[in-house]
């Protein structure tokens, strides 16, 4: 069968958006050699930034997955005045520049607002410290969990709930039994691409924390400091890590659905 | 046993408007009306599913307007089935009895007869995904009953089925209502439906009440045209009514009776009336010739529309009728009626 030619722009696109992904990331991590991996990796500071990068961003996904879960089921299940304005609300962090969003953060957290002089009043610092990252993480990283979790909730019929209702079961017996266990994989989906946007974010990051250093401001002073060559063994840690860590996630809910 | 006052519900898709109803205790009640006159939001605000606007609802002497539906013993079968797929038919059966305390025995009682009524002894650990259609709804109702609720609606639990199983599920419906005490409130379209579950019926209408009543009274007697035409009154006119026969386009019609002035409308259903090729000779007192202007097969009976003068007659007769009196388009025909056969509102 001879194929159309619009069936060939549409595989060459592919290929070379495939070849525009992939070729530098496969160059960047094939350029290290195997020794400068090693003693990259036996260097503490750099332990260090790659296990912060990942707490403060799991941390993140954590607080996004308590305060988000309540939120999205409301999105999800009910119609009120306003809420395309939520929604748009909710997506703002996704569309404002990075380094914006850490200026928009340390003008609440700094001692001219109210709000920061209420934290200093607590003792919680947020700029430079570990409180500082989660917070700006949880910034970029909230809509992702908030639009996951509510396309699942969405996805289950509001009928299972009324009838379970009907049975005899509260509002929350209802979210325990038949909601939760049908969106927590969306839930986990949702967590997943929070904290995969979190451990990417550096220009939020750099502006409320230069130090404690994340594994992305370390990789960029290196980068300004040293050149190319000295920053790649950071990067190549941080995505190997990152990546093994979402295989080890995804492959954990793909068992679970064969299950039921 | 259910008894709704005033009810008047604002939705952004639906409104109910004033709906009154009375349900008696153990009743099989049907609701019939065409797709978004507010059957299921009726169903729904009574199972509190729905905020009302004004009204109220009874279940017997209590008052359930304010009460959350898990306080209120009414179970609701969807025609979708909603049956909770990460759970096995069992655990469907026996979701309600986490939030009900009732004796052991008992339920062990009620589930065997549940299962065995409904037949699905063998399914129980299965996954919805794995069953059929019939073996669904049947689930769903076992589910629903098993809670034992004062009332149990049925929001057209037949109409995503195949007809063999159709049957089925309605045969096992009218004997698990003749079995129990519950109270059935059920929403369908199929007269078949209507006709061999229901005792008493009511007909909806944009939001509104039609009509209440006993089901023979719906189909013989409709009080609007709107209802007339929904349970199958294909023959309606517009009349002027003097004494005791109507006038249609210049056709006289007897009715054999003194009618209230005030009517408007008059309707002969179409099986009672017949079509012949010679004038009928009998007590009907109303028989016309006229023209057949169209044949319909509508599966079992064809539907002979015969124009009298400008008026367009609906009758239907057998296809062994149709093929005897070699009825074909234009040929001349005569159709006769009984004066008792017109319904006047």
């Amino acid at each position: 069968m001879k194929r159309e030619p619009f069936f060939w722009i549409t595989v060459s696109c592919g290929i070379v958006i495939m070849a525009f992904i992939l070729l530098p990331l496969i160059q960047m991590m094939s350029a290290p050699s195997a020794g400068m991996l090693k003693e990259t990796i036996q260097d503490k500071d750099v332990v260090r930034s790659i296990w912060l990068s990942i707490y403060t961003a799991g941390l993140a996904a954590l607080i996004s997955f308590v305060l988000g879960t309540p939120l999205a089921y409301l999105l999800a299940r009910s119609a009120f005045k306003g809420k395309r304005l939520v929604e748009s609300i909710i997506d703002l962090p996704i569309a404002i520049p990075h380094p914006v969003v850490g200026i928009a953060i340390l003008s609440v957290a700094g001692k001219n607002h109210w709000i920061g002089q209420i934290l200093s009043e607590l003792g919680i610092r947020i700029m430079g410290s570990v409180t500082g990252i989660v917070t700006v993480l949880t910034f970029v990283g909230i809509p992702f969990y908030l639009n996951a979790a509510k396309a699942g909730f969405e996805g289950i019929s509001p009928r299972l709930e009324k009838v379970s209702r009907s049975l005899g079961a509260s509002m929350s017996s209802t979210f325990f039994r038949i909601t939760f266990p049908l969106a927590w994989r969306s839930m986990l989906i949702g967590i997943i691409m929070c904290c995969a946007r979190a451990i990417s974010e550096f220009g939020a990051v750099v502006i409320v924390a230069y130090h404690p250093m994340i594994a992305p401001v370390m990789i960029y002073e290196r980068f300004e400091a040293y050149g190319l060559k000295y920053s790649q063994p950071v990067a190549v840690w941080l995505v190997s890590i990152s990546l093994l860590l979402f295989l080890i996630l995804r492959i954990l809910t793909l068992e679970n659905r064969k299950e039921t | 046993m259910i008894t709704i006052r005033g009810l008047n519900i604002d939705l952004r898709d639906f409104h109910l408007r004033d709906v009154n109803l009375d349900v008696a205790e153990n009743e099989f009640f049907i609701l019939m009306g065409p797709t978004g006159a507010g059957k299921t939001v009726l169903l729904e605000a009574i199972a509190g599913l729905i905020p009302l606007m004004s009204g109220k609802i009874f279940i017997g002497e209590r008052e359930i307007t304010g009460l959350p539906p898990e306080k209120r013993g009414i179970s609701i079968v969807y025609q979708d089935y909603a049956l909770f797929p990460h759970l096995t038919v069992l655990e469907n059966i026996t979701y309600g009895l986490h939030f009900h305390r009732t004796d052991k025995t008992h339920i062990k009682k009620r589930l065997d007869r549940l299962l065995e009524v409904l037949n699905l002894f063998d399914l129980k650990q299965r996954f919805p995904v794995n069953l059929s259609g019939g073996e669904k709804q049947r689930v769903a109702l076992a589910r629903a009953l098993m809670v034992e609720p004062k009332v149990l609606l049925l929001d057209e639990p037949l109409s995503a089925l195949d007809p063999n199983f159709r049957e089925e599920v309605r045969n096992a419906l009218k004997g698990l209502h003749q079995s129990s005490t519950t109270t059935f409130l059920m929403v369908t379209h199929d007269f078949v439906e209507v006709l061999s579950l229901a005792g008493r019926a009511a007909v909806m209408n944009k939001g509104r009440i039609e009509q209440t009543g006993h089901v023979k009274e719906i189909f013989e007697k409709p009080v609007s045209p709107f209802v007339a035409d929904f349970v199958g009154m294909k023959n309606l006119f517009e009349a002027s009514f003097h004494e005791t026969y109507a006038v249609v386009s210049g056709l006289k019609i007897e009715i054999g009776r003194i009618v209230d002035p005030s009517s408007r409308y008059l309707a002969v259903r179409p099986e009672d009336i017949i079509i012949s090729r010679e004038k009928f000779s009998s007590s009907m007192r109303n028989s016309y010739s006229g023209i057949i202007t169209q044949i319909n097969n509508q599966g079992f009976y064809y539907e002979i529309a015969v124009i009298v003068k400008n008026v367009s007659f609906k009758g239907l007769i057998t296809k062994g009728a149709l093929i005897e009196l070699g009825l074909e388009e234009g040929i001349p025909v005569y159709v006769s009626f009984k004066a008792s056969a017109v319904h006047v509102f």
